[in-house]
C-alpha cells in the first residue's frame, strides 16, 4: 500500500509514549518528493524524537511510517533509505575522514571501486577532498559537519535527516553552512527533514515548516504563511525577532467589528477573519513590530494613535522603539538614522489586515 | 622605607601554608624521605637493626639468587597476566551486557560489585573454604559420582597461583566493570545512532568504534590493575600463607617476612626497592604519556 | 491550517482490506528471543558465580560440624544453629586470647573512627587550600603526594616503624591511626581538591570581598556545600581502613590487632581442630561492616570507588 503519489515520507497516526508520558500524539505528516521540511519548536517539543522515529532509532507506540511508498515501520534504520546528520557530528574519532565515509559501505559489502566513486563524488560536492586522510580531531567544527553530511551523502539515499546539525557551531559558521545546505538541497533535489530550534534556519531553508509544541504539530505551512498568518498565539510568539506585540482586549461584533482596549478602538473591516462566524469577547491582537508605521506613514494607515517614546533600543540595522498603546507595551521598528529621545511625542499606525487576532481562552486564530 | 611595608612573601597565604603542613610532611618525610631511606639502606648489610654499613649490590645479588624470590617474581608475573587479561575481558563484557538497557540493571551491578567491598582476607578465606579438597567443590563433584575429579588448586604447588587468581578476579572484576560501564556511558549517544543508520552490526561497533574511543578508560584501568597486582599480599596470606611450601610466595610477602621475621632488613629493603622499580616501569611511561602530552 | 485536519486523507480505507501484514505500531519483540536468552543467561550465570561464595559462607556458618563433615557445602542446613556465630564472636581463640572476634571488632572500631575523622579533616582542608589558596610550591608537594600513592607500601613500611618508635607510638592504636591518615591523604586530597575546584570561583571571590578569611570561607561556605563529597570520602575510608590487613599486622600488637588480622589468625591457626562453621561465621562478621556500608550507600559507593580506585 502506498501513500499519495509523489510523497517521499508519510507519517500516519504516529504516537510515542515512554511509559505514561506521551511524547508524540497521533501525528500525521506527508513530505513531498524533494521537499525541504523543517521541524521547528522549543526544546522538549518532540521534534528530535519525531526525527528519530522516522530514522527508526526509536520504536514507536502506534501508527505507521512510509518512506518512498514502502511501509518501513518495522525496518532497521539501515534499510529505510535514509541518511542522518547529528548535532554532535558523531564522527568515528579513530578513523580518518575517508574511513568514516566508507565504513558503513564496506560493512554493507559494496564493491571497492563503487565505494571509491561515491566518496570521490561526496568529497567533491562538499569540498572536503584535502581532508580525506585526516582524523576528525584535526578538523574544525564546520569541516566536521561537512564530513557528517558526507557520510549521509555516500549512502546514496533519497531522504536526508538533519538533527540540529548547526547548533554546535558559532554564529558565523552557522550562517555559512546554512547557505551550503540550501545549495546542497538545490543541487541534489533530495527530500530533507531538518530539525532545529533556530527560527532563522527554519525560515531560510524550509519549503514548509512544521511548528511543534507538546508532541503536536501546531502548524505546517510555507514560511511566509506561518510568519504572516500564525494559527495560534504560540506559533505567533515563537517566530519573529523581535517578538510580535500582543495586546489584550475585547472583540465587538456587528456591522463594523472592532477591537477595543482601554480607550483604543481598532476597526477590523479590513481584517481577514478565519471563519465566517464572528465570535465576540476577550481576545488578543497581535501585531509584528515591522508592521507598525511611524510618523507621516502612520497617517495613511487605517488605524493610528498618538503616544510617547518610552525606550529606544538601537540594534544597528534598525532601531526598536517602545511606546504604550492603551496601557499595553508596544514595540516597533524605525530606520537606524532616526534619532528619537525618551518622551518624544510620536504617532503610530498599522493596517489591521496585517494583524492577527487570537481567542484569549484557546489562543487560536480568529 | 616604603619597601618594608610590602608583606613578607613567606607570610602571604599563611593560613593555607599552615593547613598544608600535614601534606608537606607526608610528601617530603614519608614518601620522599622514606623511599630514599629504604633505597639507601638496601645497599647495606643491615640485619636486625638498620646500619649504614655499605656492601654495594650484595643484597641484590643475594636476592636474585634466592629461589623464594624467583618463585615470587614468577608468581607475580602469572598472577599479573591473569588479572590483567581476565579482569579487562570479563569487566568489559559485563559492562557491555549491563549497557544493553536490561531490566534489573541495578541489581546485577550490585551483585557484581559487592565482593569489592570485602577485604582480601575475607575473600581469601571464603575461597580457601570453597576450594578445600575435602569439603569444597572437588568433594561435591566427587559425591555426584565423578570420583576421579580433581580440583584442588590451593594444595597443588604447580597451579596454586591460579587458585589465588580465581579469588582475586572474583573480588576485583566488579570494579573494572564499573569503570568500563562509566566509560561506555560516556560515549556520545549519537555515535551509536550513526552506527545504526550506517548498518554496522553491534559487535563491529564495539570493536572498531567504541573500544578505540575508550582508550583513556582502558589506560586508567590498566594502571589501576597493575598497581594492585604489585601490592598483592593479604590474599596470599589468607588463602595459602605462601604454601604449599613456597609455591605461592609473592614479592610483598617476601619483603614483610624478611623485615619482620627473618630479621634480615637489608634483604627486605632490596626486595622492596625492586618492587618500587617494577612500579616505576609501569607508572613512568603512563605519566609521561598522560601529562607530557598535555604540555 | 492545523496539521491534524489537513492530512487526514490517509489510507485508512486501504488499510482495512489489507491482505499482507501491514506493520503498524511498535515492532513486535518476543521476550524469548535468542538475544535475550544469551543476554540474561550470561548475566544469571555470572550473578550465580558472584553470589555463590556469599551463599556458601552463610550456609556453612549455620551448620553444626557433624553436618559439615558429612554433607555438601552447597546444601542448606538441615538444622540451623547460631552457636558458631556466638563462638566466633565471644570465645574463639587466637594464641592465648580466647575472647573471640569481639576484641578485634572493637579494636577496628577504635582504629577506624578516629582514622576516618582525622584523615578527612586533614585532606578536606588540604584540598581546599590547594583549590582556592594556591601558594608557590603547593602544586609540587601535591604532585609528590599523588605520585607517592603509587609507591608500594613495602618501601615505606620500615621508615615509618622507626618514626613511630621515635615518638613512642609503635604498636599502639594511635600509631595505626596516624599511618592510615598518611596513606589516605593522596586520594582524599585529590578528591577534595577536584571537588572544590569544580565549585564556582565567583562564590569564593564574593566571600573574600565580603571579608571572610581562610577558615571563615571553609567553614561557612565550602563545608555546607560539600556534603556529598564528604559522604563519598567516608565510604571510601571506612571500607578501606576496616579492610586493611598489612598496616594492622605491621603496626599493632596482638592485643591491639584489628579485626582482619585477628580473623586470619583464628582461621589459619594451626592448633586444634578446624571448626569451619565458626571460621565462616567469623569471616561474615568481619565482612559485615563494609557490606552494610556498601548496600546502604548504593550509587555513592560506586562514585567513591571510582575515585578511590587509584588506591588499588
Amino acid at each position: 500500500m502506498t501513500a499519495a503519489n509523489g510523497t517521499s515520507v508519510s507519517i500516519q497516526d504516529l504516537s510515542l509514549n515512554f511509559g505514561a508520558i506521551s511524547v508524540l500524539q497521533t501525528l500525521n505528516l506527508d513530505v513531498a518528493e524533494g521537499e525541504f521540511i523543517v521541524l521547528l519548536g522549543p526544546s522538549g517539543c518532540g521534534k528530535s524524537t519525531l526525527l528519530n522515529c522516522i530514522a527508526g532509532l526509536l520504536d514507536i507506540s502506534e501508527g505507521r511510517i512510509f518512506i518512498k511508498g514502502k511501509n518501513v515501520t518495522w525496518e532497521e534504520p539501515k534499510d529505510r533509505g535514509i541518511g542522518m546528520v547529528f548535532q554532535s557530528y558523531a564522527l568515528y574519532p579513530q578513523m580518518t575522514v575517508e574511513k568514516n565515509l566508507s565504513f558503513g559501505l564496506r560493512v554493507a559489502g559494496i564493491p571497492k571501486d563503487d565505494i571509491a566513486k561515491r566518496i570521490a563524488r561526496a568529497a567533491e560536492i562538499l569540498q572536503i577532498e584535502p581532508l580525506l586522510q585526516r582524523k576528525p580531531a584535526a578538523l574544525s567544527g564546520g569541516q566536521r559537519q561537512r564530513v557528517a553530511i558526507g557520510r549521509a551523502l555516500v549512502r546514496d539515499v533519497d531522504v536526508f535527516l538533519f538533527d540540529e546539525p548547526l547548533s554546535n557551531l558559532d554564529a558565523k559558521l552557522r550562517a555559512e553552512l546554512r547557505v551550503e545546505i540550501k545549495l546542497l538541497h538545490r543541487n541534489l533535489q533530495n527530500t530533507m527533514i531538518y530539525v532545529t530550534h533556530d527560527q532563522i534556519e527554519a525560515m531560510t531553508l524550509a519549503d514548509r515548516i512544521a511548528v511543534m509544541k507538546g508532541g503536536v504539530i501546531q502548524q505546517l505551512d510555507a514560511p511566509q504563511t506561518i510568519y504572516n498568518r500564525p494559527v495560534n498565539r504560540f506559533v505567533a510568539g515563537f517566530l519573529g525577532s523581535p517578538a510580535m506585540n500582543f495586546i489584550d482586549g475585547e472583540l465587538q461584533a456587528g456591522a463594523g467589528p472592532m477591537f477595543k482596549t482601554d480607550g483604543v478602538a481598532v476597526p477590523l473591516d479590513r481584517y481577514a477573519f478565519d471563519g465566517t462566524d464572528r465570535p465576540t469577547g476577550a481576545c488578543v491582537l497581535g501585531i509584528r513590530p515591522e508592521h507598525i508605521a511611524f510618523g507621516e506613514a502612520a497617517r495613511s494607515m487605517p488605524f493610528a494613535a498618538d503616544g510617547a517614546v518610552e525606550i529606544v533600543e538601537p540594534m544597528g540595522s534598525d532601531t526598536l522603539v517602545w511606546t504604550k498603546l492603551g496601557g499595553h507595551n508596544l514595540s516597533f521598528r524605525v530606520e537606524a538614522e532616526r534619532t528619537l529621545h525618551n518622551g518624544d511625542p510620536i504617532r503610530i499606525g498599522f493596517d489591521p489586515a496585517r494583524a492577527s487576532l487570537f481567542d484569549a481562552a484557546t489562543g487560536n486564530r480568529i | 622605607m616604603s619597601k618594608s611595608e610590602r608583606p613578607n612573601p613567606l607570610f602571604r597565604n599563611l593560613n593555607a601554608k599552615v593547613a598544608s603542613i600535614p601534606m608537606i610532611l607526608t610528601a617530603m618525610v614519608v614518601f620522599v624521605g622514606g623511599t630514599l631511606w629504604t633505597v639507601l639502606y638496601s645497599f647495606t648489610n643491615s640485619k636486625l637493626l638498620p646500619r649504614l654499613n655499605f656492601v654495594g649490590l650484595d643484597q641484590y645479588y643475594r636476592l636474585w639468587a634466592t629461589p623464594r624470590w624467583l618463585i615470587s617474581i614468577e608468581n607475580l608475573l602469572i598472577y599479573g597476566a591473569i588479572s590483567l587479561v581476565f579482569s579487562l575481558v570479563i569487566g568489559f563484557l559485563l559492562a557491555a551486557l549491563l549497557d544493553q538497557k536490561i531490566r534489573f540493571e541495578d541489581t546485577f551491578r550490585t551483585i557484581f560489585l559487592y565482593p569489592f567491598a570485602l577485604s582480601f582476607i575475607v575473600t581469601g578465606l571464603v575461597w580457601q573454604w570453597l576450594l578445600n579438597p575435602d569439603f569444597g567443590i572437588q568433594h561435591v563433584v566427587r559425591d555426584l559420582g565423578w570420583t576421579s575429579f580433581s580440583f584442588d588448586p590451593l594444595y597443588n604447588s604447580s597451579i596454586v597461583i591460579y587458585g589465588i587468581s580465581i579469588a582475586a578476579l572474583w573480588q576485583g572484576t566488579g570494579l573494572i566493570m564499573c569503570l568500563m560501564l562509566a566509560g561506555l556511558r560516556g560515549i556520545d549517544e549519537d555515535i551509536w545512532k550513526a552506527a545504526r543508520v550506517d548498518g554496522i552490526p553491534m559487535w563491529k561497533t564495539y570493536l572498531f568504534i567504541v573500544i578505540p574511543m575508550m582508550r583513556p578508560v582502558f589506560i586508567t584501568t590498566l594502571v589501576i590493575i597493575a598497581s594492585g597486582i604489585v601490592k598483592v599480599y593479604d590474599l596470599v596470606v589468607a588463602q595459602t600463607s605462601g604454601g604449599p611450601g613456597i609455591a605461592s610466595e609473592v614479592p610483598a610477602k617476601y619483603v614483610y617476612d624478611y623485615m619482620f621475621f627473618a630479621q634480615n632488613l637489608g634483604q627486605g629493603f632490596a626486595a622492596s626497592t625492586m618492587m618500587l622499580l617494577s612500579v616505576a616501569i609501569v607508572i613512568v611511561p603512563w605519566a609521561y604519556l598522560e601529562f607530557g602530552r598535555r604540555k | 491550517m492545523n496539521m491534524a485536519n489537513t492530512t487526514a486523507q490517509t489510507s485508512t480505507a486501504a488499510g482495512a482490506r489489507q491482505d499482507i501484514i501491514d506493520p503498524c505500531g511498535p515492532k513486535p519483540r518476543r521476550m524469548i528471543s535468542r538475544r535475550n536468552i544469551f543476554l540474561y543467561g550470561t548475566l544469571f550465570v555470572m550473578a550465580a558465580y558472584y553470589l555463590l561464595p556469599l551463599y556458601v559462607m552463610v550456609v556453612t556458618s549455620l551448620k553444626g560440624m557433624p553436618e559439615i563433615r558429612l554433607g555438601n557445602i552447597f546444601s542448606p542446613p538441615l538444622e540451623i544453629t547460631f552457636e558458631p556465630w556466638v563462638k566466633a564472636w565471644s570465645t574463639a581463640c587466637t594464641g592465648l586470647n580466647c575472647d573471640g572476634l569481639s576484641r578485634g571488632f572493637w579494636n577496628s572500631v577504635r582504629i577506624t573512627v578516629p582514622s576516618v575523622l582525622l584523615s578527612i579533616a586533614i585532606a578536606s582542608v588540604n584540598g581546599y587550600a590547594l583549590a582556592n589558596w594556591r601558594f608557590k610550591g603547593a602544586d609540587t608537594f601535591f604532585i609528590i603526594l599523588i605520585v607517592g600513592a603509587f609507591i608500594p607500601y613495602q618501601v615505606m613500611i620500615y621508615p615509618i616503624v622507626i618514626i613511630l618508635r621515635e615518638i613512642g607510638l609503635y604498636g599502639s592504636l594511635s600509631g595505626l591511626v596516624i599511618v592510615h591518615s598518611i596513606f589516605g591523604m593522596p586520594i582524599l586530597t585529590l578528591l577534595f581538591r577536584n571537588y572544590f575546584s569544580s565549585m564556582p570561583e565567583e562564590l569564593f571571590r564574593a566571600a573574600r570581598v565580603d571579608g571572610a578569611g581562610f577558615w571563615g570561607i571553609f567553614l561557612r561556605i565550602m563545608l555546607p556545600m560539600s556534603l556529598p563529597i564528604f559522604v563519598v570520602a567516608i565510604i571510601l575510608q571506612v571500607t578501606g581502613i576496616w579492610n586493611d590487613f598489612l598496616f594492622g599486622v605491621v603496626y599493632t600488637r596482638p592485643d591491639t590487632y584489628p579485626m582482619t588480622v585477628q580473623l586470619n589468625n583464628i582461621v589459619n591457626s594451626v592448633q586444634g581442630v578446624k571448626e569451619y562453621n565458626v571460621n565462616m561465621a567469623a569471616t561474615i562478621l568481619t565482612g559485615l561492616v563494609p557490606l552494610i556500608v556498601y548496600f546502604i550507600s548504593g550509587k555513592l559507593f560506586v562514585r567513591g570507588i571510582a575515585a578511590g580506585a587509584v588506591k588499588g
